[in-house]
């Protein structure tokens, strides 16, 4: 059988991309592939990351530009077909700017650039997102970022709580984010985008393995 | 064909929090101007463009709110459209 292949999302001013590529080749011995955001042919990946940072600049608003180029156009029929896509950061804001998540990510309450180490509690893990050997119903990811307040309506809100699609909230909310929402998945469950930074916690040395998990699920068990 | 010139504002939502027109007001209030009871702070988007008639220009212009300059989730939009 073919090795299970990751594509990493390239936008122009994404810079978490080799962060991801080193999370996962180096931690979870998985395949990659850079896949430059002009390319629409996602046949041969598995499942797809869209890396933080700050694609086109953040100009107009974060993520909203990403969302014409052609791979994002592709990847309706990328999450239709039930392969999964997780998106970091940028990669989150990237995913609800272009509908397949929704509610929006606006300025921080507090207007500072959040970098810092957050507790998180699992709420849910549909589709089997956050899912472990160990069960951890908290665990401590980084943040990095300007707009990363979740905001959303209050119909909205009620259809994500009675739908269980929050996976992650703030146990201390850095960012007046509506509900403390940190992550959140479609109603499928195959697409998941969370503000904290995964890839930045997968090694003891650098601040914990509590990103390791997240990122194992890719490959639905 | 006409000439045409569209001034676009794109504002928060009313439910949504602005933290940074909260800091300009505060700012505001330092320089010694009283009574400011709102700063909200929105965009502003000039375009020039060519079309036939203005209904045709409403539509493109409504197309690319929607779809491009505001985020409906958070922002809501108006416009004017003068011919030059």
């Amino acid at each position: 059988m073919e090795k299970f292949t990751v594509g990493i999302v390239v936008f122009p001013g994404s810079n978490c991309d080799r962060d991801v590529f080193w999370s996962l080749e180096a931690c979870l011995d998985l395949r990659t592939k850079y896949l430059w955001h002009e390319i629409s042919d996602l046949s041969d990946v598995d499942a797809i990351v869209l890396p933080g940072g700050f694609s086109y600049g953040d100009y107009l608003r974060c993520g909203a530009i990403a969302r014409f180029s052609p791979l994002i156009n592709a990847l309706h029929d990328f999450v239709k077909s039930g392969r999964r896509v997780l998106g970091i950061c940028n990669g989150f804001q990237i995913l609800t700017e272009s509908g397949f998540l929704p509610g929006a990510l606006v300025a921080n309450q507090n207007l500072n650039f959040i970098c810092d180490d957050v507790e998180l509690d699992v709420i849910s893990s549909k589709g089997g997102w956050l899912n472990n050997e160990h069960q951890k119903k908290v665990i401590k990811l980084p943040i990095a970022h300007g707009e990363g307040r979740y905001h959303c309506d209050s119909d909205t809100l009620k259809k994500l709580i009675d739908n269980e699609l929050i996976a992650l909230r703030y146990r201390n909310n850095p960012n007046g984010s509506t509900f403390d929402i940190a992550g959140i998945t479609n109603e499928q469950g195959n697409v998941f985008g969370l503000m904290p930074h995964p890839e930045r916690a997968c090694d003891e040395k650098i601040g914990g393995i509590d990103g390791l998990y997240t990122l194992k699920s890719l490959i639905r068990h | 064909m006409d000439q045409f010139s569209v001034k676009v504002f794109i504002r928060l939502r009313p439910s949504v929090l602005d933290p940074a027109g909260e800091a300009t007001k505060s700012a505001s209030n330092k320089l010694g101007v009283e009574g400011i009871k709102s700063l909200r702070i929105g965009k502003m988007i000039e375009v020039k463009i060519e079309s036939e008639t203005e209904k045709d220009v409403r539509e493109k212009i409504d197309l690319l709110c929607d779809r491009l300059f505001a985020n409906t989730v958070i922002e809501d939009y108006e416009y004017s459209i003068e011919t030059i």
